[in-house]
């Protein structure tokens, strides 16, 4: 063609906007700014928001960030970025960044009533020994825990996570990826036996139809929303369709808008199966060879405080809690799960409501029996003001979707199925039509679960930053996974915790009853995030505990502690995130962090120094603890054990845990990798040793040869690559990653011949059963190379509105910010564009209440009230009887307004529907 | 015939309507005045599309000594003086594209025939002049519409510089749009493209560079529009110094009196 670069990228900068005014430099100032550019030195990074992972590159220029771009080469977003991401290079220099440690004191005490004072970080790192020794002397080692993030680094996470399971012997880390991601990886872990999507974003390129159920993909994950988008504008047949219970701006280029009512997605699915399997689309071959079908118990109640709730909510909040022990169906309930209206259900699974049994495909099909058109459109028609015959007649094109065999398919979900009281069993129902159907492990076809946070799989699934889980898909229930973990660890048999620890919200229940009694927030903002946040704030404010928060900025949850660490940001530290399609990607430190703030993994680091093995690894109390080789309610001492191996009970658990041998061998400085890059974090610990290096390169150890492998730290940091999808296996010296998992066409581990193999149920057997019942541990089948396809039944929504309470709430999130907003609410340009949380209302609802546009109102519900401006236009549109609240506002806190229930499975609250009242302020 | 410019207006002509417009003001306001009335108009003024070479709106109002000269040296006779009362400020020199584009004169004779420099002569080709700039208003532009006009396009002086088109799939048939497209680096704002838009009200506009030119930040670059060059090293642009060791600790830091003030 003849066309120079330049030419081709001007010509393909898109129509409108740029064509009104055109390219807005002209030559001249073109030339300014490239001579303002001498000296700057650019490097390879990853934006700081979504889990789309962006590519970016930094500039840097004296010590600071001057500039960023998107990295052409990032194969996720070849340059581009939305409006975040747009301002990496501003977030780190907000005015009021934290650069001190400060502490409640009243006369130079710690006071806990007492007003934030300026430390040293040794009186910091002192006051927080003292207070983890009391709490651990006080309730064992579960008296202490840490809220940690998808928004870790890897290296972060995996140090807070040994830590806490291999050193204090203390299961309670919980990332605020529960929040966000928890329900997900339930449905990986009982469908396929393995966590995070077979596929990859590429899908997008090779399918026909994207279809997206409770992900507004428009504002949350931009620039795939771009790639969809292209797609639909250049592929002929591509049909998108966007399910959601109020308009967003998805549909704007949808084929299809179906608003349904909160929870009518679960009926939706069961459609959905039961018309492929009447119009014969199974795909027999597939489902035979490679499925079994399965279900569980539907008594699994709301995960709400599963004893004394009396003690600690109002009677308001009862008449909804009390839906934990005993249950009256209604009418919908009833009809999809084959009982009576009225009958009274006691919840008698909240226990066990993980368990499943495999059931025959007859058993299957007399689940989904109930699940005819004229049912679950009654069930599931969100616009009041649709008329059933429209509503039908769209279910009946979205079925028509899922049953045309020459059709590819991905579902691409979100929030809207996580964070829901059926979270597990909505995502395991998106497997079971593209199970049913083959389309799953294909170019083009799959259910493939998108992520909220930039490393939600990198770190805190990868990793096992959760409460019952180790790296590598490992959980501590497990003794063979507790075995493998203390080998690579090297840790005596036993140190490890086999009681599973507090999931998040448990956390927070737990101070608010006081049996934790140290917390420590790293990289997230729960007293902002956590549903009910009013029961937090008290339990945080009013209890005798301490409560510890790091962060880059003052939030609400610096607000509430008693301790504030002031963090290093992205950019001002080594990094590694992994993004939704287990793409791993890392950065180098570019700047240094501003004053005395320092990276987490320091912190982390630095308190392991002041603990010994006489401190932490003599018999400890675990009150509930039962477990085979375990006595009641203890841990044994491993101090022997441990002398045994090398140790003595006064080495530090840094000796033992971090600074090893082995890690040490990882020398710092190391200029092969770090091109003259620095590290403050090897810097501070002045023993000469690079922590991220030698901490991920041990890491990597759980994961390879179990279909998780990473390549080497420095294959990452190599100037061509642009991060790696895992598992990245050694191939003809190359490392290789792996585009489709499962599918033996790209995936090593697939049994040669299989063509599909679901591995990760390798070795597992399955107790039988029927639909309701399972016929006990005695009668198993072995379900090695399959995939579960699940009935998981309709259930109503625990909190529904009333003549009191009339209005649905759903939360969620806006593109200008992101999450708490602590650090998009520092650039000034976002502020500008979005400064405050509005109530999306339709223009109906608020006329009827006698409210308009622009009014200040209170939105409140049985736990709490916040003051909010109503909006009945803009981006956001709501079907009659529903509201929308972002919760990036720290102004509106919706969080007290919020239902803490969650999936009994994953434990994920859902922030998606509570019932409301709004009246004028 | 020497005189006359190609609109056939004779030199005489052509100094009568300069000063009806000076003289006009003078009539109604009175000599001592007119200094006055000229700044307070001038503020006033942000639409207003001066000669090429004309310098940034204050010098020029300062420089501008409303003699005419360019008025009266213009061939097409396209620039005119604002007389009294009307939006702009009196006596200075305007042209109204729609009705009187730049031709553009290879000469540039308005500049040459400016006694100040308000005009000024560091203007050493036509196609560097900036008088505006060209704006499509999309809603109504018929090529927007996916109408093969594209006027603008084929008459521009600068074709294929200052306006191109891009090709789009129209998406609602077999048809391609071709999407006129503006390019700053290029456009002189002459207005041709003005005067030749077919709607009944122009779709495309010239406007002065500050009432419609944004600006991104400075912190972003655009990774493919020109070249940044990325330094594929990736080393450091200078080492940074050491992490901060432990400082003595202050009385105060940031973030305090947010913390401290109460209340969530």
């Amino acid at each position: 063609m003849g066309l120079s670069r330049r030419d081709f990228l001007k010509n393909s900068v898109a129509g409108a906007t740029a064509a009104t005014v055109g390219i807005p430099l002209s030559k001249q100032a073109e030339a300014a700014v490239k001579a303002g550019e001498s000296g700057w030195q650019w490097d390879k990074s990853v934006c700081r928001f979504c889990g789309t992972g962006c590519g970016i590159m930094v500039a840097t220029k004296g010590g600071r960030i001057v500039a960023t771009k998107g990295d052409p080469d990032a194969p996720v977003n070849k340059g581009l970025n939305c409006i975040k991401g747009y301002f990496n290079g501003k977030i780190n220099y907000g005015k009021d960044r934290l650069t001190q440690p400060l502490l409640r004191m009243t006369d130079g005490k710690f006071d806990k009533k007492g007003k934030f004072v300026p430390v040293s970080w040794e009186q910091a790192i002192d006051i927080m020994e003292e207070k983890m020794r009391w709490a651990m002397k006080e309730k064992g080692p579960h008296g202490i825990s840490i809220f940690g993030s998808g928004q870790y680094t890897i290296h972060e996470g995996y140090a807070a996570a040994k830590l806490m399971k291999a050193g204090f012997r203390s299961n309670n880390i919980d990332p605020n990826a529960r929040h966000c991601m928890a329900s997900a990886v339930v449905a990986f872990m009982q469908t396929f036996g393995i966590d995070e999507p077979q596929g990859n974003y590429d899908d997008i390129e090779h399918t026909d139809t994207a279809v997206l159920w409770g992900a507004n993909m428009a504002e949350m994950h931009p620039i795939l929303w771009s790639r969809i988008t292209d797609r639909r504008l250049t592929h002929s047949k591509m049909k998108v369709v966007n399910l959601s219970v109020y308009g967003n701006m998805s549909s704007d280029i949808a084929d299809l808008e179906i608003i349904f009512a909160p929870s009518g997605d679960l009926a939706i699915q069961n459609y959905i199966a039961r018309e492929i399997v009447k119009r014969d689309a199974i795909d027999h071959d597939f489902v035979k060879k490679h499925t079994v079908f399965a279900t569980g118990p539907y008594d699994i109640g709301y995960g709400f405080r599963p004893k004394d709730a009396e003690k600690y909510h109002s009677a308001a909040e009862m008449e909804i809690v009390k839906n934990e022990k005993v249950r009256v169906l209604d009418k919908w309930e009833a009809i999809a799960q084959r009982k009576k209206e009225g009958e009274v259900v006691e919840q008698k699974s909240t226990g066990s409501a993980m368990k499943d049994w495999a059931i025959s495909f007859e058993d299957f099909k007399a689940g989904l029996e109930p699940y005819t058109l004229d049912f679950v459109a009654e069930v599931a028609k969100g616009d009041p003001d649709e008329s059933m015959a429209d509503f039908k007649a769209k279910l009946q094109q979205l079925a028509d979707l899922y049953c045309d065999k020459g059709r590819k398919v991905v579902s691409y979900w979100t929030m809207g199925f996580n964070q829901h009281q059926r979270g597990s069993w909505v995502n395991e129902q998106a497997y079971m039509n593209h199970l049913l159907t083959g389309r799953q492990c294909k170019p083009g076809n799959g259910a493939f679960s998108l992520t909220g946070q930039p490393s939600a799989c990198g770190t805190a699934r990868e990793v096992g930053t959760f409460a019952h889980r180790l790296p590598s898909d490992m959980v501590v229930m497990n003794p063979k996974h507790r075995a493998i973990s203390e080998k690579l660890w090297k840790l005596p048999a036993k140190t490890i915790n086999p009681q599973m620890g507090s999931h998040f919200v448990k956390i927070m229940r737990d101070l608010e009853d006081g049996n934790i009694l140290f917390s420590w927030t790293q990289v997230n903002n729960p007293w902002q995030n956590t549903a009910n946040v009013n029961h937090w704030i008290k339990g945080a404010r009013e209890m005798n505990n301490f409560i510890v928060v790091a962060d880059a900025y003052p939030g609400v949850s610096a607000k509430v502690a008693d301790l504030i660490l002031p963090a290093a940001m992205i950019n001002e530290k080594w990094g590694a995130y992994g993004n939704a399609e287990r793409r791993t990607q890392v950065w180098r430190q570019q700047i240094l962090p501003p004053g005395q703030a320092r990276g987490d993994l320091w912190m982390t680091l630095e308190l392991s120094k002041r603990f010994k093995l006489k401190d932490v690894w003599g018999e400890q109390k675990i009150p509930g603890l039962k477990a085979d080789g375990f006595e009641d309610g203890k841990l044994p001492s491993v101090l022997d054990e441990a002398v045994k191996m090398g140790y003595t009970p006064e080495s530090t658990l840094y000796d033992v845990l971090f600074a090893t041998p082995e890690n040490k061998k990882y020398k710092w400085p190391d200029n092969a990798v770090a091109s003259g890059h620095g590290n403050h974090i090897a810097d501070l610990l002045k023993d000469g040793w690079f922590p991220e290096k030698a901490l991920f390169e041990e890491y990597r150890q759980f994961g390879n040869g179990k279909a998780h492998d990473l390549a080497p730290f420095d294959v990452y940091h190599g100037a061509r690559v642009r991060g790696l999808k895992w598992p990245v296996v050694e191939k003809d010296g190359k490392w290789v990653e792996t585009q489709w998992r499962n599918n033996e066409e790209y995936d090593p581990y697939v049994k040669k011949g299989s063509g599909f193999d679901f591995y990760g149920n390798n070795g597992q057997k399955m107790m039988t059963g029927d639909l309701d019942k399972n016929s006990g541990p005695d009668k198993t089948v072995d379900i090695s190379g399959k995939a579960k396809i699940y009935f998981r039944p309709y259930a109503s929504p625990v909190e529904k509105p009333d003549a009191n309470y009339d209005l649905w709430l759903c939360t969620g999130r806006v593109l200008e910010h992101w999450h708490s907003g602590t650090m998009t609410r520092r650039v000034p340009e976002l502020h500008r564009a979005v400064p405050n949380a509005v109530c999306w209302i339709h223009p109906k609802d608020a006329e009827a209440k006698g409210l308009k546009r622009n009014d200040l109102v209170w939105i409140e519900s049985r736990r709490g009230k916040v003051k909010v401006r109503l909006e009945t236009g803009g981006r956001n549109r709501m079907p009659r009887g529903m509201v929308y609240v972002p919760w990036f506002d720290e102004g509106v806190l919706i969080n007290k307004v919020t239902l803490d229930t969650t999936c009994p499975l994953s434990k994920e609250t859902d922030y998606k529907k509570c019932s409301v009242k709004i009246y004028k302020a | 015939m020497a005189d006359q410019g190609p609109s056939g207006l004779t030199s005489s002509r052509r100094d009568f309507l300069v000063k009806l417009a000076q003289g006009a003001a003078i009539a109604g306001t009175g000599g001592l005045l007119w200094g006055y009335m000229l700044r307070n108009e001038a503020r006033a003024a942000p639409y207003a599309l001066r000669p090429p070479g004309a310098l940034a709106e204050n010098d020029f109002n300062a420089a501008c000594i409303k003699c005419g000269q360019c008025v009266i040296d213009c061939p097409p006779l396209i620039l005119k003086l604002e007389p009294a009362g009307g939006a702009l400020p009196i006596g200075m020199p305007f042209f109204e594209p729609r009705t009187g584009a730049c031709i553009m004169c290879p000469d540039i004779p308005c500049m040459k025939a400016c006694p100040t420099g308000a005009l000024s002569p560091k203007l050493k080709r036509i196609e560097d002049a900036r008088m505006g700039l060209a704006v499509i208003d999309i809603e109504n532009c018929l090529s927007y519409k996916g109408l093969r006009c594209e006027i603008c396009h084929r008459e521009c002086p600068i074709k294929g510089k200052a306006i191109t088109l891009e090709t789009h799939p129209r998406q609602t048939s077999r048809h391609a749009m071709f999407i006129p497209l503006v390019h700053s680096d290029a456009c002189t704002g002459c207005g041709i493209c003005e005067k030749a838009c077919p709607t009944d009200i122009a779709a495309i506009r010239i406007l002065p560079h500050k009432l419609v030119q944004g600006r991104i930040g400075e912190h972003y670059r655009l990774g493919w529009t020109f070249d940044t060059e990325i330094t594929k090293d990736f080393k450091p642009a200078e080492a940074l110094p050491a992490a901060a060791p432990d400082a003595p600790v202050p009385k105060t830091a940031p973030g305090m009196d947010y913390l401290n003030e109460g209340g969530i």
